[in-house]
């Protein structure tokens, strides 16, 4: 307790995964997530009551998260941009079967098989669902790797209360970084119990059976309500952010992940030369954090976006700003990080 | 001594069961089930050695035997 | 007079949803009747495919799931990996587990995964319709190989308990056929055979079942029996690939 421990960002997760009770991993390599998968394998591979599969494909691996989900067990898997869009199938499969699961996402710059520098451009497949269907997940978006080690195990109580599947959305240069992280003792919540829907045999119950489907369109139709009743309630009570120097800003910086830590220190050097910045970095970006940003609008009237992408969460802030002021926006993409000068040019343009 | 009971609603009249029965002693039912088909019946029971050929290969288990 | 035969207990009372004289039928009853056999309903979770057989779940009386088209063999992975003591198996078509499916089943087989895969092999595909399958006869009209299927432009088809028994780490592979009496018992042995190797830990265990589509085939279901005899069996030989003391 209370030791500090320097590790790279893709190695503290799956240790955070196996503290939070995660025994049974399933992924396949691809950079740069690769020290996690290759983490979880040295790791549960020693261990009792766990296993680690490398699958034949990221469809594979996420369809055993599925299995493994359905038995009831904390259960995840891993991948980057492309990987991830090969489990999209599966994902669509377990929100509509309503399991538990985590899914890791260290992004790289796209689209196709783009690079394998870091990439905020997955983020309208992350937060609008990404397959087919109306579903969401929740995502985490860690910022440092601290952040990175709490959210992962955040993310399979939230899994658990919601019967929804997580993703943790990083990227690749949170992935590769190594800080200095602690464990930090977790209280204990209290959680859904999942013998009334768990396949573990049906010896002393009716069977139970996980059927992502429905032919009659008006039980299909239930379901969904079922499901979206489930986002309504993460809207109510499970969104986060922070917020850095919100009241005297002359311009309101909107930023989540590796972009938001550059926009930390673009405040500190704005701030020598006398211009005052304000931070909203959504942790959750779905639920997303519209109120605080619709409050903001209503006070100050300068807003710009940063991503690593052309222009994806900014659509969010949009809505959440509804009008009200101008949302400006500045992504750099393919790999390329924002660097702190170029962001405060930008920010410069807007304080004219 | 041997008999089947044909459960009449479950039979589909898919007629499987017709030739595999070595004594020759199963016909389709002149009557309609609530499905809409004519289901297998068993005629002359007497000759009957439940063999159960005519169970194993029923593909909606509609049939029992008895012996 | 004693009942000498009746509905096994791994299934349940819901009639089937298939055909008149489909063997999906048949291939659930011998399912059924091997975990009555040994005892293992309580303890089993099977999975079904998408296709006609998507509602297996209604039929078999245990634990089920329905995996996505094709991955039945990587959730059945998932769920004997978290749930080793449990009997895991899978039920799949031929467009299933041969076509869109074929890396999973490959893997799972050669990974010797301890589950059982009963695989129906009609040479058709039946919920969608009658299109061409991996493992359509040569010259074999569908809807999609309206000429007959042309080995020159759309391959040959896939003798999938032949190219699996190749694997080190499968232990018993069996094709049977359901089309008359003398099958249909050599079948309820292969299949018992397949989950007595999964229950004894032996390793992967698949059953290729050759089955009539006679909706699809537009044939009656007893001229659909004597077309599966003529002409899958020439193809698709029947008999036992590969058996657990071959495992080394």
């Amino acid at each position: 307790m209370g030791e500090k421990i320097l590790m790279k960002g893709n190695e503290a997760i799956g240790e955070a995964a196996i503290r939070a009770g995660c025994r049974f991993y399933f992924g396949y390599p691809i950079t740069p997530q690769s020290e996690l998968t290759a983490y979880m394998a040295k790791k549960l591979l020693k261990m009792e009551d766990a296993a680690f599969v490398q699958a034949e494909s990221e469809i594979a691996a996420i369809n055993m998260v599925y299995g493994a989900a359905a038995t009831g067990v904390r259960t995840m898997t891993s991948s980057s941009s492309p990987g991830i869009s090969l489990k999209q199938e599966g994902i669509s499969y377990i929100a509509c079967a309503e399991l538990p699961c985590v899914i890791v996402n260290m992004q790289r710059g796209g689209p196709g098989l783009g690079s394998i520098q870091p990439g905020q451009a997955d983020y309208f497949q992350a937060t609008k669902g990404g397959g087919h269907g109306d579903y969401h997940l929740i995502v985490l978006a860690p910022s440092s790797v601290q952040e990175l080690v709490d959210l992962t195990m955040n993310a399979f109580d939230l899994a658990d209360k919601y019967t929804n599947p997580v993703m943790i959305l990083g990227d690749g240069l949170i992935g590769q970084m190594m800080e200095a992280v602690e464990f930090k003792e977790r209280k204990k919540i209290s959680l859904p119990d999942k013998e009334r829907w768990a396949l573990t045999g049906c010896k002393g119950r009716e069977k139970n059976y996980i059927v992502p489907f429905n032919l009659d369109p008006y039980e299909m139709e239930k379901t969904n309500f079922k499901i979206q009743k489930k986002y309504n309630e993460l809207k109510e009570k499970e969104v986060r952010y922070e917020t850095i120097n919100l009241d005297n800003a002359d311009l309101i910086v909107v930023a989540y992940g590796t972009v938001a830590r550059i926009i930390k220190t673009v405040i500190d050097n704005a701030k020598k030369e006398g211009i005052n910045i304000g931070l909203i970095r959504p942790i959750t970006l779905f639920p997303f954090p519209d109120k605080i940003i619709a409050e903001t609008s209503e006070k100050i009237n300068k807003f710009l976006v940063v991503e690593m992408s052309l222009g994806q969460m900014v659509e969010d802030v949009k809505l959440a700003v509804n009008g009200r002021v101008e949302v400006n926006f500045y992504g750099r993409v393919g790999g390329v990080i924002p660097t702190q000068s170029e962001i405060l040019n930008e920010i410069k343009k807007y304080l004219k | 001594m041997a008999k089947i009971v044909v459960d009449e609603e479950r039979c589909k009249g898919c007629e499987l069961c017709i030739p595999v029965c070595p004594k020759h002693i199963i016909v389709m039912s002149e009557n309609f089930n609530k499905k809409g088909y004519h289901s297998a019946k068993q005629i002359n029971p007497e000759e009957c050695t439940g063999c159960a050929f005519c169970a194993m290969t029923c593909p909606d288990v509609a049939i029992e035997v008895f012996k | 007079m004693k009942k000498v035969f009746e509905r096994p207990k791994s299934l349940t009372k819901d009639p089937f949803t298939y055909c008149p004289g489909c063997h999906h039928g048949i291939a659930h009853r011998l399912v059924a009747e091997a975990l009555d056999d040994f005892g293992v309903r309580e303890k089993t979770i099977g999975v079904c495919p998408v296709g006609c057989s998507v509602f297996a779940y209604v039929f078999f009386d245990c634990d089920m799931i329905c995996a996505a088209h094709g991955r039945a063999p990587a959730v059945a992975t998932g769920i004997k990996k978290s749930k080793p003591d449990s009997i895991v198996f899978t039920y799949q078509g031929d467009g299933d587990l041969a076509s869109i499916g074929t890396a999973e089943i490959v893997h799972a087989a050669n990974r010797g995964e301890n589950i059982t895969v009963i695989f129906i092999n009609n040479a058709i595909y039946g919920m969608t319709g009658g299109q061409m399958a991996p493992t359509t006869l040569v010259g074999q009209v569908t809807q999609t190989s309206p000429y007959g299927r042309d080995p020159k432009t759309m391959g040959y088809p896939i003798k999938v308990a032949e190219m699996l028994s190749t694997l080190k780490g499968v232990a018993y592979i069996s094709r049977v056929a359901l089309s008359k009496p003398a099958y249909i018992l050599k079948a309820k042995k292969a299949i018992k055979k397949a989950f007595q190797t999964q229950v004894e830990g032996k390793g992967f265990s698949l059953v290729e079942v050759l089955s009539t589509c006679p909706t699809n085939w537009g044939l009656s279901p007893i001229e659909a029996n004597k077309w599966l005899e003529e002409n899958m069996i020439p193809y698709f030989p029947l008999g036992e690939f590969k058996t657990p003391e071959e495992v080394s």
